[in-house]
């Protein structure tokens, strides 16, 4: 498109009314072109106060020039910054963007790409589309608001990363949580696991040509959501697991709900192995694609069924424990080729093994309270306030400033679906965090994508790109 | 509750070097600390392996504390005594206290297994700090995140760009005293009331 002709430069077509005389002298161009508009568009011209008290709300774009934070962010100036022109030395070689729009990047993920033909010979993950300032604001939360925060930084399993947080809250104020709390959370995050693997499973076989794959895989993810919904109230961003247990007991008839889960899932991932273990355009689209060996996968930091795909055998629940998940059997599958099919393949059995630990806390849940009695960190129940003075100062305090954790930093790591989550957390003996870092496993799959992805062909990046399951909200924080 | 700045700026308490030499080093630490006289470890007590319990508990995490400039050997050194995997890179902002920044890098044996932290005190004054992408390539996005919300320069990193903020911010905002403040938005007028 061509450059907005200008007012004073003679190459508009005459208007039918005179420009308004009062022009003022330093108007901004951002009010040329609107005049502009009016002129050329409307052919009318309305006095200047009418359109002061009218554009409340109006969404006409600002000018380039004005605002040079709202051109990078529409992306009219964006310096390709990584591809050196000299290195162009083919006729087809070209720089092309995906994303940060486009349907298949699971987000707002961006991806520059030089493509020599349909072979992509150099990718540049360009990300902070979705970013928010989370880790600021955690700062300026209280940790007993801090849940809520952090429950929307990877949103596919949100259960994961309330986990880690609480359990770093927990560690610094060295309280424990009683047993039925503990088992409430894995099975929570169990089945977290589950439906985050089912999406994949259902994306990956969209973004591949399986279209039905789509559907099936949201069918039994609804089954489990609708758990979450019984329990939590909502079918994300839950805000359930809390620093001190979790923030309600189960519902009533809580172990039909998990029976209905444990019977349809498992069935419904046998339907999802026989449309494509074994389909030859399945197998032709991920045996051999977006290959990462195991050290590439340790010097990268990638973890997760990426990791495991290529046969690193790290999951977090095994080698550090956490928050009573020893307590229960469940195997590690672990793949070998490190391509697209043995993430399928890890994911699959994964999804089968959360459902085991399931069964097993369905089985096992301990009676007794859901959170932890420490009257500085849960609220008094209802009933003591209006008996006990202290419990009306404890239920005050935790309302109004929250509840104190002394100094200290620690490290929390716990397993999400997408492998090693951990937060950094640094207190200052106040009752908000001092600093709260995430290391988001998405975020350290968004980055080692240039090692995958090098030398592909465009179709097979598609496939690539959903293996690694990014969620964007855990990528830009 | 006040809007006043907290004070409470996390106190450190100095950790003796000769307190830490006596500790038990964790089978992967011994050559680095010899290797490293400068280099302030922080390391777990050894459990009493309880006989109840099937796996006798070890430490499962230390720390340690370098000079800025030991940073890129130290980890170097890590990497070959068996930290192969990265797992992350942020800073912390202390404000009042000095050294002002801190970069902290935590890396994974995953075999043995043990975690490892290090942390460098990093001055306001030349916040720069060398890069480790050379020895652990994961790091790139991590330093160039440190960068964009801290400004702590990281020497030797191949693509030191902002990575979330867009790339004409001014300001670095996760330092504390930037505020928590409001963005520009594309509705017209908006930006006058901010």
């Amino acid at each position: 498109m061509s450059d907005p002709p200008s007012l004073t430069g003679g190459d508009l077509e005459a208007p039918t009314i005179e420009a308004p005389a009062h022009t003022p002298v330093d108007r901004d161009t951002a009010g040329d072109r609107r005049r502009l508009h009016d002129l050329w568009v409307a052919g009318t011209e309305e006095p200047e106060w009418v359109r002061d008290a009218t554009d409340e709300g109006a969404q006409e774009l600002l000018a380039d020039t004005e605002e040079p934070a709202l051109s990078v962010q529409r992306g009219t100036l964006v310096a390709d910054d990584y591809m050196d022109d000299d290195t162009v030395d083919s006729d087809e070689r070209q720089v092309i963007n995906l994303g940060p729009q486009h349907p298949s990047t699971h987000g707002v993920l961006r991806l520059q790409l030089e493509l020599d033909g349909e072979t992509v010979r150099r990718v540049k993950p360009i990300i902070g589309y979705l970013h928010t300032g989370m880790e600021k604001t955690a700062e300026t939360l209280p940790y007993t608001l801090g849940c809520t925060n952090v429950t929307r930084m990877d949103y596919l399993s949100p259960f994961a990363n309330e986990l880690c947080f609480s359990l770093a809250v927990e560690q610094l104020l060295g309280i424990d949580v009683p047993p039925r709390a503990a088992a409430i959370r894995v099975l929570m995050c169990e089945l977290s696991r589950v439906a985050s693997h089912l999406l994949w499973v259902a994306t990956q076989g969209m973004d591949i040509g399986a279209i039905s794959m789509m559907i099936y895989g949201w069918r039994e993810r609804e089954v489990v959501l609708g758990f979450f919904e019984a329990v939590t109230g909502l079918r994300m961003n839950h805000n359930y697991i809390r620093p001190g247990g979790v923030a309600a007991d189960l519902p009533d008839g809580w172990e039909d709900e998990v029976e209905e889960i444990l019977a349809v899932v498992p069935h419904g991932v046998a339907e999802y192995e026989e449309l494509l273990s074994g389909n030859p355009i399945f197998l032709d689209r991920t045996q051999g694609i977006g290959v990462i060996t195991p050290d590439e996968c340790r010097a990268y930091g990638v973890t997760g069924p990426i990791a495991r795909a290529a046969g690193i055998t790290y999951d977090v629940r095994k080698v550090f424990p956490y928050g009573g998940i020893e307590q229960y059997t469940f195997e590690v599958p672990v793949g070998r080729h490190g391509d697209v099919y043995d993430r399928y393949k890890v994911r699959m059995e994964e999804i089968r093994q959360s459902l085991g630990i399931s069964r097993q806390v369905l089985e096992t849940m301990p009676p007794g309270d859901y959170r932890t009695e420490d009257r500085k960190v849960t609220p008094p129940p209802r009933r003591r306030i209006d008996q006990s003075m202290e419990a009306l100062i404890h239920h005050f305090k935790i309302f109004t400033e929250g509840f104190k954790v002394p100094a200290g930093r620690v490290w929390q790591s716990v397993e999400s679906a997408r492998g090693d989550l951990g937060m950094y957390l640094v207190s200052d003996g106040s009752a908000k965090p001092w600093r709260l870092h995430v290391r988001g496993p998405s975020f350290a799959a968004v980055q080692a994508l240039p090692v995958m992805l090098t030398d592909s062909l465009v179709a097979d990046m598609i496939s690539t790109l959903a293996s690694t399951d990014p969620v964007l909200g855990d990528v830009d924080r | 509750m006040t809007d006043a700045p907290r004070n409470g700026t996390p106190v450190e308490e100095p950790a003796t070097p000769d307190a830490a030499r006596e500790m038990a080093f964790h089978p992967l630490l011994v050559d680095l600390a010899e290797r490293f006289p400068h280099a302030v470890f922080d390391v777990a007590p050894p459990a009493a392996p309880s006989p109840d319990e099937m796996r006798v508990p070890v430490p499962i995490q230390d720390e340690v504390q370098l000079p800025v400039a030991q940073f890129a050997d130290f980890m170097a050194a890590a990497r070959e005594a068996g930290y192969e995997t990265f797992l992350d890179l942020c800073a912390v902002d202390y404000l009042r206290r000095n050294p002002r920044f801190e970069v902290v890098a935590h890396v994974l044996a995953t075999a043995v297994p043990h975690r490892l932290r290090v942390r460098i005190g990093v001055p306001a004054s030349n916040p720069s700090v060398p890069s480790i992408t050379s020895v652990y390539p994961g790091a790139n996005f991590y330093e160039r995140e440190a960068y964009d919300l801290f400004g702590i320069a990281f020497d030797g990193h191949p693509d030191l760009t902002r990575i979330l903020m867009p790339d004409d911010w001014e300001g670095h905002p996760l330092r504390k005293d930037e505020a928590v403040g409001s963005v520009p938005v594309q509705f017209k007028g908006s930006h006058k009331a901010s």
